[in-house]
């Protein structure tokens, strides 16, 4: 759609492809400049916030899981840590491991979805990976194939796939058996070589040179890469527990897109594998650095163009690291320890595939939820990809339509927005 | 004669149920060998005009755009398929049914002039004819995999009818309410799912929605002789499902009895 005016031209996409949820772009040029860039979110509302005032504590792991089907696991592992925080109960390391297993599986689950059936069209000018399946069926199988390992230690580990059903404050409703764990150690030995060739193959695509030159907000942890644990850490250098994180990320209602973005501090900041990347290097396996080393990355990455390399390396260090977590398992002594209610307040955060994650509760003396607060992923990054669209859209202002509005998808892409986690707080009428 | 045509439809929803066509990594070459896939904005940027053999519609009807938007799909589909709890029963988001959508507003959005929300959320079906439905919260693989070899074929899909009791019996799963272990909605549940709550010791929650038999007042005593009170019971029954019509009335009543007293 292109409204053409002597000098000001409008741009737009009613809806995105290839993005989880639906969202809309928007960009208006005014006399040879880029006066506006937005990235329109209308999926509707969904009030989770709101319905989950006066729900029983046990509930929100189930609950909130159904913001996003793309990343349950995310909201399953941040609500429990948040209500635990609230009761007061630490849960014994060997829950944590298997907690952190399953996040391995929906990591490595996610990032082959938007590796090869999302990201990978963008650099080789295809509608889909149905198309590119047409000239390269095996490197299409092998995403698939990658994709569907994520999903078995989620079948596995948590019943399903999709919203699994085996986590519970705690820890699990049931531990794995001896031969499902065998049965995920040969899926995973194949998979390895399999990511680190999409490692290799991802490094070969054509990248624009671009330096985002936003903020960078990540977890950290001192001893491992971080996934289900840590406090918060900024490239400024700025440190701060999950419990201050209203000390620092305010969220703002924006008239355009009505969406409450984030800021820290006033700034805009990237969360998500780069921001991760490029402050965690270190903690990577030594297998996922070599992975890097031998794609050309250096230890900090900030174009959105390359984050499809820093997937694969990410998915490297997953199967890598669901493959330690095997060799080292200790079945717990119970599969959940008890959490009772207790009134008070409690804040969880876990790095979802494409970003940092945030849950608060706070609850009554019987466990009824009496406030709840959800910050998502791809609600902290909607003001760094508006900024980049605004970037980068000026040097493509020479394209017809159909290639800028192309350009301009794929600059959004390159963040792997979850539309539909953000969605139960941010809402504008399609127009 | 060419391929059959689909067509995937997202409205008010998580995404999860697509997802499941995209999650049959086995398949899913050969499935887009044998239709041409026409729209299905999460996996391509190919968006071709009706008329769609087949549309399978994710979500549930909560703006009124999205009341608008579904009436157009329904004129340009041959055989139309609700997928998931949010298209066949409101999903999740319907729990704001049974509240203010003015206070829910105000929890969450300091403008909530913006907003355009119907006071109502519902299915699909409340809106168009449907012609089949897929349950579940997800919905299942293997059942979604049955549909479209089904229609491609132009046979009737086969459905699951009675209640996951039937899965855990045929899984040889032991029962929790029986054995009073766990609260458990699988004797008024839809079958489908395969009874994977209970195989892992938990009690089903019923994201299948209810069943054609089911009947809630029967299970309701059994819940409370393990232990629930009626707030939590309540609960229970208004999550993935709240506003299928059987639940959503069984809530009501134990509510209203509660108020009552």
């Amino acid at each position: 759609m292109t409204h053409k005016g002597a000098s000001d031209r409008l741009v737009a996409v009613d809806e995105l492809a290839r993005v989880e949820g639906e969202g809309a772009l928007r960009l208006r040029v005014v006399d040879g400049e880029v006066a506006e860039a937005e990235l329109n979110i209308y999926e509707p509302p969904r009030y989770f916030e709101a319905f989950l005032v006066g729900r029983k504590y046990t509930e929100p792991p189930d609950i909130t899981a159904r913001i996003c089907g793309i990343c349950p696991v995310a909201y399953q592992m941040s609500s429990c840590q948040a209500i635990e925080d609230a009761c007061g109960v630490q849960v014994p390391e060997t829950i944590w491991a298997l907690r952190r297993l399953l996040y391995c599986g929906e990591w490595i689950e996610s990032h082959a979805l938007h590796i090869y059936l999302l990201h990978a069209p963008d650099f080789l000018g295809l509608p889909d990976a149905i198309e590119l399946a047409k000239t390269n069926r095996e490197l299409v199988e092998t995403g698939l194939a990658l994709k569907k390992v994520g999903n078995d230690i989620m079948e596995i580990l948590g019943g399903r796939a999709i919203h699994p059903v085996n986590v519970r404050l705690g820890g699990f409703y049931r531990l794995p058996t001896p031969e499902e764990l065998e049965h995920l150690k040969s899926m995973l030995r194949p998979a390895l070589d399999q990511a680190l060739k999409t490692v290799e193959w991802t490094s070969t695509l054509d990248f624009p040179d671009y330096d985002c030159g936003h903020e960078l907000l990540a977890m950290s942890h001192p001893d491992t890469y971080p996934i289900e644990r840590g406090h918060l850490i900024t490239a400024s250098r700025e440190e701060f527990p999950a419990s201050a994180w209203n000390d620092f990320i305010e969220s703002v209602q924006v008239p355009h897109s009505t969406a409450l973005q984030a800021f820290l501090r006033g700034r805009r900041y990237l969360s998500g594998p780069l921001a991760r990347y490029s402050l965690n290097y270190a903690n990577l396996s030594p297998l996922a650095r070599q992975a890097a080393r031998a794609a050309g990355l250096g230890e900090r990455c900030v174009n959105p163009f390359q984050s499809i390399i820093v997937r694969a390396i990410e998915v490297v260090y997953a199967i890598d690291e669901a493959m330690r977590i095997l060799e080292e398992y200790e079945p717990p002594r119970r599969p959940a320890v008890d959490v009772p209610p207790r009134a008070g307040e409690g804040h969880g955060v876990t790095e979802a595939p494409r970003g940092i994650l945030y849950h608060r509760y706070k609850l009554d003396e019987n466990g009824l939820i009496q406030q709840a607060q959800i910050v998502s992923p791809t609600a902290q990054n909607q003001p760094a990809i508006e900024a980049d669209l605004k970037t980068l859209a000026a040097d493509w202002l020479d394209l017809e339509d159909g290639e800028l509005t192309a350009e301009a998808e794929r600059a959004i892409r390159n963040y792997d927005p979850c539309i539909s986690c953000s969605a139960h707080f941010l809402t504008v009428e399609r127009g | 004669m060419g391929k059959p045509t689909l067509a995937v439809w997202k409205f008010t929803s998580c995404d999860g149920c697509q997802l499941t066509l995209l999650d049959c990594e086995d398949e899913l070459l050969a499935i887009a060998d044998a239709v041409q896939i026409k729209h299905f904005p999460e996996a391509t940027r190919k968006d071709l005009p009706g008329p769609f053999d087949v549309s399978l519609v994710e979500g549930s009807i909560s703006t009124p755009a999205e009341a608008e938007r579904i009436k157009r799909i329904r004129e340009e589909t041959g055989t139309l398929v609700a997928i998931g709890a949010c298209a066949t029963s409101g999903g999740i988001q319907a729990l704001r049914n049974f509240a203010d959508l003015d206070e829910f507003q105000r929890i969450i959005y300091p403008h909530p002039e913006f907003l355009h929300s119907l006071e109502q959320v519902a299915p699909i079906a409340a809106h168009v004819d449907v012609d089949y439905e897929l349950r579940g919260c997800p919905i299942d693989k293997r059942q979604l995999l049955g549909l479209l070899s089904a229609l491609l074929k132009g046979r009737r899909p086969d459905l699951p009818k009675g209640a996951v009791c039937n899965e855990c019996k045929q899984r040889g799963v032991n029962c929790l309410l029986v054995e009073g272990k766990e609260p458990c909605l699988g004797p008024i549940t839809q079958a489908g799912c395969g009874a994977i709550c209970p195989s892992y010791n938990r009690g089903c929650y019923g994201c299948f929605g209810p069943s054609d038999s089911a009947q809630p007042e029967a299970l309701i005593p059994v819940l409370s002789r393990l232990g629930l009170a009626d707030p939590d019971i309540v609960r229970m029954l208004r999550t993935y499902n709240a506003a299928a019509p059987k639940l959503a009335a069984a809530g009501d009543r134990l509510e209203g009895a509660h108020d009552d007293a």
